[in-house]
C-alpha cells in the first residue's frame, strides 16, 4: 500500500543521517580500540585461516561495528575472501 | 553543607558558561547562597557573562596560592543577593592549580553555600581534571550538533572513570523549528545515544546574545524561554519535580499524526 504517512515525512532528513553517523563514530570511541589493534587481530586471523585455507589479504576487511543481529551492539565484522578451499 | 555541581561539555562554545551564570543565578532566585567558579585559567568569561569584569581583584590562583584570603576575591552581585563569583586567573596556565588545590577549595567553599558551581573549561586535560576534582556531581551540556554529541559522550565516559557517576544532561540551542523539519536531532535522540536523564532542554534564543551583551543572565528576564529552561534547571537540581516547557520538541506533526494512527517505525 501507498505509504502516505512516509511519503510526507521524507526518509532521509538530515536528522537521521546524523544520528546514525553519529551511532556508528561512538561505536568506535568507546570500544576504544586502536587502528594498530585492530591490525594486530586482523594478522592473527589470517595466520590461522591459512591453515586451512587460501584467503585473499589485500580485500580482507575488519572493522568494529554494530550488528543488527545482536540489538545494535558493537560487534566485530570481518568480509575474508576466500581465493581457494585447501584440501588436505 | 553544601553541593558542588560541576558543568561540562568537551566541547567548547556549547553554552558551559551562559549554563553556569544563569543555573547559579536561579539558584539564588530561589533562595540559595550560592558561589560560581571560573575553573577556565587562562580564558575566563563567567565575569564578563555575569557583568562582574570591573570589579576582579583577586582570582583563583591567589587562593590557592594563598596570596589573599577566600573571601577577598568572591564578588558579591548586587543584582542577585547571595550569588557570589570566584574568578579565574587570565595570565596563568591551567596547571597553575592543582586537583588537590581545587578539592580544599570547593571544600572550603561548600562550607559557606548552599551551592558551588563550577564551570569547567573545553577539553579533557589538566583545567577538566581540576575542574572535576572536588565536584559532587556533574551536568554535562550539549548542542544537538554531531561534534558536540561526540564529545558529550566522551566526557560522561570520563565523569564516571573519576566515579562521578550518574550525570545529568542539559540540551542546549535547540532549534524548534528544524527538529520539527527533521533537520535537527531531537531530545530522545539523545538521551538515546547518551544513555543518561536529563536535567535540561534550552531554546536557541536570541535573549541569550542580548543578555550577554548587557552582562545579565537570562532568568533576570521572566518573557525569555531561556529564562524559564534555565529556571526550571535550578529547580530539578533542588530535587523539585518541573514539567519540561512545552516546546513541541519530539515529534513533527506527521510524527505526532503516525503515532495516533499507530503507523510508521
Amino acid at each position: 500500500m501507498f505509504d502516505l504517512f512516509k511519503f510526507f515525512s521524507k526518509d532521509n532528513n538530515s536528522k537521521d543521517i546524523a544520528k546514525e553517523r553519529l551511532k556508528l563514530v561512538l561505536v568506535h570511541d568507546r570500544s576504544n580500540c586502536s587502528p594498530e589493534l585492530l591490525e594486530q587481530i586482523k594478522n592473527e586471523i589470517i595466520q590461522v585461516l591459512a591453515k586451512y585455507v587460501d584467503v585473499d589479504e589485500s580485500g580482507l576487511d575488519i572493522k568494529i561495528s554494530k550488528a543488527k543481529e545482536f540489538d545494535g551492539k558493537p560487534a566485530l565484522m570481518a568480509n575474508i575472501p576466500i581465493k581457494d578451499m585447501k584440501r588436505k | 553543607m553544601g553541593e558542588v555541581i560541576v558543568i561540562t561539555s568537551g566541547k567548547g562554545g556549547v553554552g558551559k558558561t551562559t549554563t553556569t551564570a544563569n543555573v547559579g543565578a536561579g539558584l539564588v532566585k530561589l533562595g540559595n547562597k550560592v558561589c560560581v567558579i571560573d575553573a577556565d585559567i587562562g580564558l575566563r568569561n563567567l565575569d564578563v557573562v555575569l557583568g562582574l569584569e570591573n570589579r576582579i581583584v583577586y582570582d583563583i590562583v591567589d587562593v590557592v596560592t594563598k596570596n589573599c584570603r577566600i573571601k577577598q576575591a568572591l564578588i558579591k552581585d548586587k543584582r542577585f543577593d547571595g550569588l557570589y563569583l570566584l574568578p579565574a586567573a587570565q595570565t596563568k596556565d591551567k596547571d597553575a592549580v592543582t586537583p588537590d588545590q581545587m578539592v580544599e577549595l570547593v571544600n572550603e567553599l561548600k562550607q559557606l553555600h548552599d551551592y558551588v558551581i563550577i564551570d569547567c573549561p573545553a577539553g579533557i586535560e589538566q583545567g577538566f581534571k581540576n575542574a572535576i576534582a572536588g565536584a559532587d556531581r556533574a551536568l554535562v551540556v550539549t548542542t544537538p550538533e554531531i561534534s558536540a554529541v561526540r564529545d558529550a559522550d566522551r566526557i560522561i565516559g570520563l565523569l564516571e572513570a573519576a566515579e562521578l557517576n550518574d550525570p545529568l544532561l542539559i540540551v542546549n540551542r535547540v532549534r524548534i523549528d528544524m527538529v520539527k523539519r527533521g533537520e535537527m536531532m531531537n531530545i530522545e535522540d539523545m538521551k538515546d545515544i547518551l544513555a543518561i536523564d536529563l536535567i535540561g532542554v534550552v531554546p536557541d534564543d536570541e535573549n541569550v546574545v542580548i543578555g550577554t551583551n548587557r552582562g545579565e543572565p537570562m532568568v533576570a528576564n521572566g518573557e525569555a524561554m531561556s529564562g524559564k529552561a534555565f529556571m526550571n534547571i535550578a529547580q530539578r537540581i533542588m530535587g523539585e519535580e518541573v514539567e519540561y516547557l512545552d516546546l513541541d520538541l519530539n515529534d513533527s506533526f506527521f510524527g505526532k499524526l503516525k503515532k495516533v494512527f499507530n503507523f510508521g517505525k
